[in-house]
């Protein structure tokens, strides 16, 4: 399973690909929700390790868009638990199950079957 | 008898049948589950907070399953599709990465709160074809984890060396990595308890740079370790094997090892005393 809390701290690793490589893009997708047990002092936490915008973005290129925009700025609504319900919800109750990333910058696609994503690399394209 | 490692590739090795039979043997069950508390026990977390941790070689999930049972959130990366499907079939909590971890990792900087590592590291040491080296492998691996983990942080793996030269490769090449650290060595003199953990940190800023001694200790008097202690105790009434009245006093071989290394660089081999089941008895885990 992908989460996308995972996928949040995934960027490409092939060699020399330093520009457009985060985040991988999803395609051709299947999504599986399964319900978490939310701990929201953990998903607090995290959120500074979020990149927002690619968060925002690749959530609803797969149809999820509960989520604002701009990360909200005064810290009432950030720590909400309305809102961290939101956050856990995306962050860690979608998985998906089938389909591809794919980097925008060298094109390489990884493949992801049973919720698994493939990220061996062919000889050529593994750095130094 | 031949080493796993020494038979195929881990791929290879552990496939469709392997990977079943590995899981379900109670008795590699209760060593992996062990040597994986010991692990999060010298990682040191701290706090009862839950963490996002990496799980290097997690194979079918057994020390992964360690973490869920503190409530840690983890990522889980093995190179073995078999051993993947067979965590998959167990509904492990953790995500999955099909990956080489000698070919390194694409995680962002600070992404982890730390990593564990058991039994897979030994896997490495094998050159896994003429294009590389394990030094090559190890030092890319090392390179991309030092990236990808918090500042500070630990990473330990429990591993199986055949010889102290290849324990040399690992740390020189942790090093260069950027990381600091050491090897710990639980009952040194015990054949069969005896294990290895070779403890890596992160931007500790007490690592003792080359010969003086110093920096910090491993913080034994951690909450993690009076619920190992827990969790050891029941497993150990648990296994029928186990017999009674076994003392835990572990005995640490420490970064010995790299001033000895040091040693030997500079003055030649000879003169140093080679590394023998004594090195390290009765001293603190220092880095
Ligand atoms: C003895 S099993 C340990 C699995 C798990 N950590 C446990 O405690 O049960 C060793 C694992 O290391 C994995 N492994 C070996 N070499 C690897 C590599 N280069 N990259 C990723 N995983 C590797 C194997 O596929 C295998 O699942
Ligand atoms: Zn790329």
């Amino acid at each position: 399973m992908v989460r996308l809390i995972t996928h949040n701290m995934l960027t490409c690793h092939v060699k020399n690909c330093t520009k457009d490589n985060f985040p991988l893009v999803f395609e051709n997708v299947e999504l599986e929700v399964r319900p978490a047990e939310a701990n929201l002092d953990f998903i607090k936490r995290f959120i500074p390790k979020l990149e927002w915008d690619a968060l925002v973005q690749t959530a609803r290129s797969i149809g999820e868009d509960s989520l604002p925009e701009q990360m909200p700025e005064d810290k009432a609504t950030l720590e909400s638990e309305e809102f961290l319900q939101k956050l856990h919800h995306v962050l860690m109750e979608i998985h998906v199950e089938e389909g591809q990333m794919k980097c925008r910058g060298c094109g390489h696609i990884y493949p992801i079957s049973t919720g698994i994503p493939n990220m061996l690399l062919a000889e050529h394209e593994v750095g130094r | 008898m031949s080493r796993p490692e020494e038979i195929a590739p881990p791929e290879i090795f552990y496939g469709d049948i392997e990977a079943k039979k590995y899981t379900a043997n109670t008795r590699i069950q209760n060593i992996q589950s062990e040597m994986t508390d010991r692990a999060l026990e010298l990682l040191a977390l701290g706090d009862d907070e839950a963490k996002f941790l990496l799980d290097i070689g997690c194979g079918s999930g057994l020390s992964g399953e360690i973490l869920d049972e503190d409530g840690h959130y983890w990522v889980g990366v093995d190179v073995s599709p078999s051993m993947l499907e067979v965590a998959v079939e167990r509904e492990v909590e953790g995500d999955l990465f099909l990956q080489d971890i000698g070919q390194g990792f694409g995680f962002r900087p600070g992404t982890f709160d730390g990593a564990i590592s058991i039994s897979v590291l030994q896997w490495l040491l094998n050159a896994d074809s003429a294009a590389h080296s394990p030094a090559q492998r190890i030092t890319r691996f090392f390179t991309t984890l030092h990236g990808c983990l918090r500042n500070p942080s630990r990473a330990v793996f429990q591993f199986y060396p055949s010889s102290d030269d290849q324990v040399h490769m690992l740390t020189t090449c942790a090093q260069r990595a950027g990381f600091g650290g050491g090897v710990v060595v639980d009952y040194p003199n015990s054949t069969k308890k005896r294990k290895m953990y070779l403890c890596l940190m992160v931007g500790h800023q007490e690592v003792p740079s080359g010969l003086t001694e110093g920096g910090m200790e491993v913080d034994d008097g951690s909450s993690s370790k009076v619920k190992n202690e827990k969790r050891r105790k029941a497993r150990a009434m648990a296994s029928k094997k186990m017999k009674g009245k076994k003392a835990l006093g572990s005995v640490d071989k420490d970064w010995i090892l790299k001033k000895k290394e040091l040693y030997r660089q500079r003055k030649g081999v000879e003169q140093v005393p080679r590394d023998s089941k004594f090195t390290g008895r009765k001293r603190k885990t220092r880095f």
